[in-house]
């Protein structure tokens, strides 16, 4: 929308069609939240999005992309033992990442109060897994709040700012994917400025802050006796939600499962009762045998592990409730998101006269080629990745990191055949190393991942001395996850910066041989990989090249569309195709006739390709 | 009223998110509850995206069930196929933009592009209507979308959406030369008889 950053900041009540990443910056903005950090990651970046329409100037709260998200969760933590309300937000294998830092919060007085915002994928729309971060709540008893439409981020993100303020303990706000990315009207509140207070307020006295010994087991106790604190506390607010149908049987859910319970219940006349928790830990005990005292048989609706069921029948146990609990009933439930046709079918296994079948969802032709995602037009990687693949053997193995260079896995290229986490694939190439005197091993990582989480395992193989090669893809951005910028990238959220150099870094580091070229050069990158992969050593090639999708965004802007393309001569063409098989450029099209020939729709005249054809016949 | 769903399809960069964004405010503005989502995951990289887009009583989630769309938009041939065959209901109605941009397989060889006639086909045992936009005349293949949305308003493939509800919508959503030039796309498609 236009003038975003003037609606966040409106101060009469008014309503607004928002995505639930923006209605959640609203949140913050009424909440008088001051630090915000974060760590790009899908589904969260459009929230980072919406503090940006705000000019930096009118911004009523401080925000920074860290390095990582342990680092993230750190700075907000550090503000708020200042007493300002925090908030850090991330995607949700960023919990992984931050998990050192995460645990310790609860056990600490948090004075000015601090909200993490989880994105949670299940369905792993667009993360390496679907883990269920729930289980996080209960290894560090952090109470979970869990929103299931943007009308509801923004409502239970000011009452865990409030909640959190209130208590000096860290609250989790649990996103995922559709609700991050969901849209409606939400209605807001007006908005009052508070007075700053700048006066930095930490004291000693209002903790113990240091965890060890003797003060582990007092700060234990006190984080265990607030969780009923918070149960009650959450019942008084009526944030629970109760659908009476007058059924005998009931349905205990959380989150977006509710909308796609409702959804389904819309076609079922006799409907049954619905309990909605909206705080999922701690376990709202006294509701749920309310629930369960009043139905013969309730089914518990939850979506990824069984955190809920669990407690649930323990509950039930130990109050010596007879309601027949229904939990998962096979392992399909235990897997992907629970859309609404995902959830008519469970509901039909547990009770198949409640519900009619519905149409047997149809099988996807096989006539309809899947569309995996590729690597732009004009890609740097592209030319590294058909250089590299020139070079290595078939037997040699190939480490891929996180990122735009991830996409090299894919065919035609095949290079990066293990994926693990950021910053992983130094360290597994340096593993894969061991005892291997016959395949060269190589891994890849960009450049915000190198930051990231890539040093510890460069630093590693220098120290222990292995011998791979680690090629470092620097297109001078965090690309895959909307061009954020990063310690080398020459500007950070709110200003320019002076870029940190990886190559002196690795200098610095003793690194040696350190080879760099510009990918486009591919002749040149071809000889400077053979020549590091047969180097016994710890070694790194840079192979730079600017992502090519942001500059063909400022192309399409400055001269209003894409003014150059290659053309392929027929006449000089004899079909031998590396240009659309081997280099994979998607611009190219293969023609019923036979022929390749170029998309200019998406071809944007870099000419990276025309190195790369035996005959010459690409044209500018 | 009974829900409407409308589920948008294309490639990344293909406008689908500005498109399903006016079409939402539109029934907005002409005082629907309405709830819509997109699907970006790797998008910008020429994966797939989709958008649902809900309108009416009683709309819970936001997603679209399988095969219970009432329109499908599309900005591609191979996408257009597959919202056809994943999302839309018999008897439903497709418009797409004819372009094809081909996906992997074809380009590799390994897959068969998919064909007019291929598509024609599998509407036509589904007695899905058809309305193929194409050869509109743009320079700048970034405007396909707004060829799309002068066509379902020329068609009427929205009930009670109207024209001024579209044109709203797109006030609220882009300034300066980016709106002068999609309105007259808009305008200039939406008035030019079939």
């Amino acid at each position: 929308m236009k003038n975003m950053g003037d609606m966040l900041l409106r101060k009469p009540a008014f309503k607004e069609i928002v995505m639930g990443n923006t209605a959640l910056v609203r949140a913050m903005v009424e909440s008088g939240t001051r630090v915000v950090t974060s760590y790009p990651g899908s589904p969260t970046p459009e929230i980072a999005t919406a503090i940006q329409s705000i000019p930096q100037n009118q911004r009523p709260f401080y925000f920074e992309f860290s390095t990582n998200e342990k680092v993230a969760t750190e700075v907000a933590f550090g503000a708020a033992l200042n007493g300002h309300l925090s908030t850090v937000f991330f995607k949700s294998v960023g919990i992984n990442v931050a998990a050192d830092t995460f645990v310790q919060l609860s056990l600490l007085n948090i004075i000015g109060g601090m909200v993490v915002v989880l994105g949670d994928d299940p369905g792993a729309n667009s993360s390496q897994n679907e883990q269920d971060n729930r289980h996080f709540a209960y290894l560090s008893y952090t109470p979970v709040l869990e929103p299931a439409s943007p009308t509801e981020v923004y409502k239970y993100y000011k009452e865990a700012a409030t909640l959190s303020r209130k208590l000096g303990k860290v609250i989790i706000l649990r996103l995922t994917t559709h609700v991050c990315h969901a849209k409606e009207k939400v209605k807001f509140e007006k908005w009052h400025p508070r007075k700053e207070d700048n006066t930095p307020r930490f004291d000693s006295k209002n903790g113990p802050y240091i965890p060890l010994v003797s003060a582990v087991y007092p700060m234990k106790e006190r984080a265990l006796r607030q969780l009923d604190e918070i149960e009650t506390w959450v019942e008084q607010r009526r944030l629970h939600t109760r659908v009476d149908n007058n059924s005998r049987f009931g349905i205990i859910t959380s989150g977006l499962v509710y909308l796609s319970l409702l959804e389904i219940l819309e076609e079922v006349p006799a409907k049954p009762d619905i309990l909605k928790l909206a705080l999922i830990y701690p376990v709202p005990a006294r509701i749920i045998i309310e629930f369960l005292k009043s139905h013969d048989d309730v089914k518990i609706l939850e979506e990824l592990d069984d955190e809920l069921e669990r407690s649930i029948k323990a509950i039930a146990y130990e109050q010596q409730i007879a309601t027949r609990i229904i939990g998962k009933n096979d392992i399909n439930d235990w897997i992907g998101e629970y859309t609404p046709d995902k959830v008519r079918q469970i509901l039909r296994n547990t009770w198949p006269d409640l519900i009619a079948a519905g149409e047997s969802i149809p099988q996807l032709s096989d006539d309809i080629p899947a569309r995996p995602p590729q690597m732009c037009p004009g890609c740097g990687h592209r030319s590294a990745f058909h250089a590299i693949g020139e070079v290595l053997a078939t037997e040699d193995i190939t480490v891929a990191d996180i990122g735009c260079h991830t996409l090299g896995y894919d065919e035609p290229y095949n290079l990066g055949e293990i994926l693990l986490c950021m910053g992983a694939s130094t360290a597994i190439g340096s593993g894969l190393s061991l005892f291997n005197n016959s395949r060269k091993v190589v891994a890849f990582i960009g450049d915000s991942t190198f930051f990231h989480a890539g040093l510890p395992g460069i630093i590693n193989a220098l120290f222990n001395k292995h011998n791979l090669t680690l090629i470092i893809m620097e297109n001078g951005t965090t690309a895959m996850t909307g061009h954020q910028g990063h310690p080398a990238s020459g500007k950070n959220f709110n200003e320019i910066t002076e870029a940190i150099p990886i190559r002196q870094l690795l200098e610095g580091l003793g690194i040696k041989p350190i080879f760099e070229t510009d990918t486009y050069n591919q002749k040149e990158l071809r000889t400077l990989v053979r020549q590091a992969v047969n180097e016994e050593s710890f070694n790194v090639v840079i192979a730079k090249h600017p992502c090519m999708l942001l500059f063909a965004k400022k192309q399409r802007k400055d001269k209003g569309g894409n003014p150059y393309h290659v053309r392929i001569d027929q006449e000089k063409c004899k079909n031998i195709q590396v240009c659309i098989q081997k280099f994979g450029c998607p611009s190219f099209k293969r023609n019923s006739d036979g022929t390749i020939s170029v998309n200019n729709e998406l071809c944007i005249g870099d000419g990276s390709c025309i190195q790369t054809c035996p005959t010459k016949a690409i044209t500018r | 009223m009974k829900p409407f769903n409308i589920y948008l399809c294309g490639v990344g960069g293909q406008g689908i998110g500005l498109l399903s964004e006016i079409l939402l405010r539109g029934v907005d503005h002409a005082g629907f509850q309405a709830k819509a989502v997109d699907t970006h995951g790797l998008a910008q990289r020429g994966g797939v995206v989709v958008s649902h887009l809900k309108f009416g009583e009683t709309i819970h989630s936001p997603m679209i069930s399988s095969r219970k769309a009432d329109l499908v938009v599309a900005m591609e041939r191979h996408e257009a196929i597959r919202g056809v065959d994943t999302a839309l209901r018999d008897k439903g109605c497709l418009i797409y933009f004819n372009t094809v941009l081909q996906p992997l397989g074809v380009r590799l060889g390994s897959d068969k592009e998919v064909s007019e006639a291929l598509l024609k086909e599998s509407c036509k045992v589904r007695e899905i209507t058809v309305h193929k936009v194409e050869n509109e005349d743009l320079d700048d293949p970034r405007m396909q979308n707004m060829a799309i949305l002068a066509n379902i308003d020329k068609n009427n493939l929205v009930p009670y959406i109207e024209k001024h509800h579209l044109v709203q919508a797109m006030e609220d959503l882009m300034i300066g030369a980016m709106l002068v030039k999609n309105m007259a796309i808009f305008n200039k498609i939406s008035t030019q008889p079939e």
